[in-house]
């Protein structure tokens, strides 16, 4: 681990302020992953900004009858929170489908957000990474990438993003807040994480100085018809292989709106507009489900350990949609796979 | 009387385990308290041509960094090395020894500093560079290499032949890969320097009297200057048989700085101490078509480092379960530029049994036969090897107890042919087996005027509960409530006791106790008779029992006399008996315990995810001396063997030499949702031959044989046969 400064900022202008005059000094919430990695030497930021105290832990309702969430709201109580368990109900599921009791429990809505990459690559300081250290190239690309991503990759990396509650957020169209030197700006959360391009190691689109204040949720819920299913390697505590997150609206057995993101196979969650366009109208059946997923999974590519996702994202994206459209959305407690 | 021993006693430790009062080796305080941090190489093979530590040195609180070049004097033999249970051949590791790098993660230097955050930053500081040299770390790419170690069995009659005529024959390769143990409690030593140069060494490990001995014959220290303790560990499994590395590290720095130090492993580290070797098992079934089986052989090709051969029995069980005139077997090595593997819960058999226990079930498929119809036409009434009968062998009541249990008889046969809903459901079994051994234990009791006695022994309790069968044990044996009876173990100055592994431990200390026992008996005996007026004074010192605090005539008369005052009249404080425990060397029987292991799984047809939903062990190990700490350890291998079936690996990158899922997050055991129904049957198994209490020993049959009941159900349920483990979804996808 580094040596490292260690200041509590006392408001937000006080956190853009210290990060703005510091470019290598890291926001720390709960730390559940930034520790981690500076255990790991990772990460070696010069100075650590505390916003764990700052007021940025109410839950609201927005004048359009969605949700506002402050960033440091812990992952649990946001999974826990009555106007989440009852009207979005597909991210109270991804989160609790992540990690486990004790690390929702530290974990914040914005560090969540943030959370780095699990390629073991990345992790190693002894071994080439472009995400770590730009230029040495991706061990991954020819290594051990049973793990890694088929869709939007480079010839620079190929790790995914790790989180399954932006994988909800992604299908659910989720908003964030931003604040930063000049000024606040709101992107989607589709917009938010990177594609690994020939910068890999730029995860999300946030600026020098930029601090995540909120994620909002627009008033469709998909209360109803939804279900998060994530298929790992073991049946809790392991990262998705693959999770799929999808969201019906249904007019007797046709679509009358479609939701559908995918983890666990890029370096962000994946979600197609195109595809859930050509969802709609269509009836709710497992051919079409499949055409969907034909679709959305178009330009997928495998590495020599992970050709398999290609197929079980198809079979996956195919179940989650009918269980959502029987409204028997996987349970994350019983493993059984509804 | 036996009034603790076959109950389900309560761990007499278990409340000091939960509440913190239980001390492991890094927990241990010391005034003046330095810590270590080791860095590790990086590369798996070459020399290391610079070491730069003077900007680690320059960090305040740094004391000192140790390295090759830098360090206290060390022993330059082998065999000064060798510890009680290092490998026959090669040169064992030395830590900080040279600038050679003989596996990546290897230690080579230490940071000593006041704290272990400050030691933990400074080692980032140094600076090393490497001769790289060409390097091999892959058991495939190198399996042309396997060279033959010593067979363990003669071959008999001619496999090669047999197999060639058989109507039936089943072949294949099982692939198990490597394994690391990850025991809750990391590997840590704390040496406590007392001012005179004499060290209380605080270690994690398996064997306190073996560290003593290595650590003397390293640094060249007598008996008496280095005492070594390890009341309690938090998981070994054959991780610590041998003194690890961070043992040498911390006696090293504070003999060196003259002061008490701690080292502590990292996680990742761990994954630089010893691990279950992977092995490619290949196994050729030969049988005619009624079942009866004509030829085995079994060649198992693992991986070992290059500088020792690891080696251990995994082909040799099947002379154990099966009849068959002819077998050979073999076992070859792999030198790669990796650590030296070391013993893993069950070492050999887990592996070896896994491969035999999938081929019997291909070669029961093959010939249309109920997998347990096919294992009772083979069953072997003998050990083959040596042509022996068993002290005892009730697995046939294995068999039939855990399929009654299980409901084996409603299983259909077919493949695919059971589901629940999406999911295929499969009915998998196996056999197990482990060793009976015995070693020599000493065990010193200390009986007290008041009613207490304090037993003690240098043997460790890794977990598996020898603080409590030895408090039974003496209990009964002295008549006394098993609250009056302290327990003390692991501490290098106690009396005699080899490593804690093999299985042994329970059955030897046990009999190590009965026989300090006995002599406090006599002594007793002999005390009573001579009271004045003695109701004993005719009795036969050999009848007496020891009973609720009396000395009780075994005669119905009733005669007896309290402990209290025989010790009171005898005007003695204390009688302190000390035996060693020898058991009869008898080549005349075969002994072991075995196992029928059935498995339920449930596999989702559409995306291959796997649910162990049930497993009834079915276990014949003797008499079972404590049924609830006994379950445990069946429940644990159980749990284990679910993960060597399904989950575990320890996945290398062969173009760094590296090991890339150093942690419990990536490398995967089953957690709490992995594990349903886990159902523990102890078959009766009396056995008056083996040793008085006809005690066999637990601790590694209970994983034996569950990968290959797991991989079997995932054969009846899906029609695949996945024989490269662990069995991921990705494999039932393909």
């Amino acid at each position: 681990m580094n040596n490292f400064q260690y200041s509590r900022a006392s408001d937000i202008a006080d956190a853009i302020r210290l990060l703005a005059v510091d470019p290598s000094a890291k926001l720390i919430a709960g730390g559940t992953n930034l520790i981690d990695l500076m255990k790991e030497n990772v990460e070696r930021p010069s100075r650590l900004i505390d916003i764990s105290h700052l007021p940025l832990r109410d839950i609201e309702e927005t004048a359009d009858g969605g949700l506002r969430i402050g960033a440091l709201v812990p992952n649990s109580d946001l999974a826990y929170h009555p106007m989440i368990e009852q009207r979005y109900p597909l991210l109270a599921s991804a989160i609790l489908a992540g990690a486990s009791a004790q690390l929702r429990n530290m974990a914040s809505v914005g560090g969540n957000l943030m959370q780095r990459t699990r390629c073991a690559y990345f992790y190693d300081t002894a071994t080439p990474c472009n995400k770590r250290s730009p230029g040495t190239g991706c061990s991954a690309l020819d290594g051990l990438n049973r793990n890694h991503a088929i869709l939007g990759t480079s010839r620079f990396c190929i790790a995914t993003n790790p989180s399954d509650m932006s994988v909800a957020l992604a299908a659910l169209g989720a908003l964030v807040h931003i604040a930063g030197p000049t000024g606040a700006r709101t992107v989607a959360l589709t917009d938010f994480h990177r594609l690994p391009d020939d910068k890999p190691h730029l995860d999300t689109i946030l600026g020098s100085g930029e601090v995540i204040t909120a994620i909002e949720l627009p008033p469709r819920g998909f209360a109803r018809n939804y279900s998060y299913l994530k298929i790992r390697d073991r049946l809790s505590y392991a990262f998705a292989l693959v999770s799929v997150a999808a969201a019906l609206e249904l007019e007797g057995n046709a679509i009358s709106e479609a939701r559908l993101a995918l983890g666990g196979v890029a370096h962000k969650p994946w979600r197609s507009l195109e595809v859930e366009a050509a969802l709609r109208g269509q009836a709710a059946t497992p051919d079409h489900f499949g055409h969907a997923a034909d679709l959305l999974l178009q330009g997928a590519t495998a590495h020599s350990h992970n050709g398999f996702k290609i197929e079980l994202a198809r079979r996956a994206i195919v179940r989650t949609l009918m269980q959502a459209t029987s409204a028997t959305p996987q349970s994350q407690s019983h493993k059984k796979i509804a | 009387m036996n009034a603790y021993v076959g109950t389900p006693t309560s761990r007499v430790d278990g409340r000091a385990k939960v509440t913190g009062a239980a001390k492991y080796a890094g927990e241990f305080a010391a005034d003046r308290l330095l810590r270590g941090f080791v860095v590790e190489a990086t590369i798996p093979r070459g020399r290391i041509s610079r070491l730069d530590t003077s900007e680690a040195l320059k960090v305040k609180g740094v004391v000192d960094v140790l390295t090759h070049a830098h360090r206290p004097p060390l022993a330059d033999k082998d065999d000064a090395w060798k510890d009680e249970v290092a490998p026959e051949k090669g040169s064992p590791f030395r830590p900080l020894y040279d600038d050679r790098i003989k596996f990546s993660g290897q230690p080579i230097a230490l940071v000593v500093a006041e704290d272990w955050e400050t030691a933990k930053f400074a080692a980032s500081r140094i600076r090393i560079d490497y001769e790289e040299e060409a390097f091999a770390t892959d058991l495939e790419s190198e399996r042309g290499k396997a060279a033959k170690v010593d067979q363990p069995h003669k071959p008999r009659g001619d496999a090669v032949a047999a197999l060639a005529r058989a109507a039936v024959r089943h072949e294949a390769d099982y692939v198990i890969p490597s394994e690391h143990h990850n025991p809750m409690e990391l590997y840590a030593t704390t040496a406590v320097w007392d001012g005179s140069g004499r060290l209380a060494i605080y270690d994690k490990t398996q064997g306190v009297q073996n560290v003593q001995k290595f650590l003397c014959s390293v640094f060249g220290k007598k008996p008496d200057d280095l005492r070594v303790i390890s009341p309690y560990v938090g998981g070994a499994f054959g991780s610590g048989l041998r003194p690890q590395y961070q043992v040498v590290l911390a006696t090293m720095a504070a003999l060196a700085l003259k002061r008490s130090v701690r080292v502590v492993l990292t996680r990742r580290q761990m994954y630089g101490l010893g691990y279950r070797p992977m092995t490619i098992e290949h196994v050729a079934l030969g049988a005619s078509p009624d079942g009866t089986l004509d030829a085995v052989t079994h060649e198992a090709i693992a991986v070992t480092s290059c500088f020792e051969d690891f080696s251990r029995n995994d082909t040799g069980w099947g002379e154990q379960l099966y009849k068959s005139p002819n077998s050979r077997l073999s076992h070859k090595l792999v030198h790669l530029d990796v650590a030296t593997p070391c013993d893993m819960r069950a070492p050999g058999a887990a592996s070896g049994v896994c491969a035999l226990e999938c081929a019997m079930d291909e070669l029961a498929v093959a010939l249309k036969l109920d997998p347990i119809e096919l294992r009772l036409k083979c069953y072997s009434d003998r050990d083959q090897s040596e042509d022996l009968p068993y002290t005892s062998k009730q697995l046939r009541q294995c068999y039939a107890r855990g399929a009654e249990a299980f409901g084996w008889a409603r299983r259909n046969p077919a493949p695919r042919s059971m589901r629940d809903g999406k999911e295929l459901v499969g009915w998998g079994m196996a056999t197990g087996v482990w060793e009976a051994l015995q070693m020599p234990v000493a065990v010193r009791i200390v009986l007290t005027a008041n009613g207490h006695a304090e037993v003690s022994c240098a043997a460790s309790d890794i977990g598996t509960g020898t603080y409590t069968i030895v408090a039974q044990v003496a209990a009964d044996a002295l008549g006394l409530p098993i609250e009056n009876i302290s327990v003390r173990l692991a501490d290098s100055t106690l009396p005699q006791a080899p490593v804690e592994g093999g299985s042994w431990m329970a059955a030897s200390s046990a009999h190590a106790v009965l026989g300090a026992a006995e002599d406090i008996r006599q002594e007793l005996a002999r005390l009573a008779k001579a009271m004045p007026d003695s109701p004993l004074a005719d009795l036969d010192a050999a009848k007496v029992t020891l009973v609720d605090g009396m000395i009780a005539s075994n005669d119905t008369n009733g005669a007896a006399v309290s402990i209290a005052d025989v010790m009171h009249h005898s005007k003695l404080e204390r009688i302190e008996k000390e035996k060693l425990n020898q058991f009869a060397e008898d080549k005349s029987h075969a002994r072991n315990t075995h196992s029928a292991v059935f498995a339920e799984v449930k596999v989702d047809e559409q995306l291959g995810v796997i649910r162990v939903t049930r497993v009834v062990s079915a276990v014949a190990a003797g008499r079972i001396l404590n049924t609830k700490t006994g379950r445990s350890q069946i429940m644990g291998g159980v749990v284990w063997g679910i993960g060597m079936a399904l989950h575990e690996e320890t996945l290398m990158d062969h173009r760094f030499g590296r090991i890339m899922n150093a942690n419990i997050a990536e490398y995967h055991i089953p957690v709490n949702a992995d594990i349903h129904d886990v159902d523990v049957i102890f078959v009766d198994e009396p056995d008056d031959r083996i040793n008085r209490l006809g005690i066999k020993g637990l601790g590694e049959i209970g994983i034996v044989g569950v990968p290959a009941a797991i991989a079997n159900a995932v054969y009846h349920a899906t029609g695949k046969r996945i024989r490269r483990f662990p069995i991921t979804l990705d494999k039932l996808l393909e």
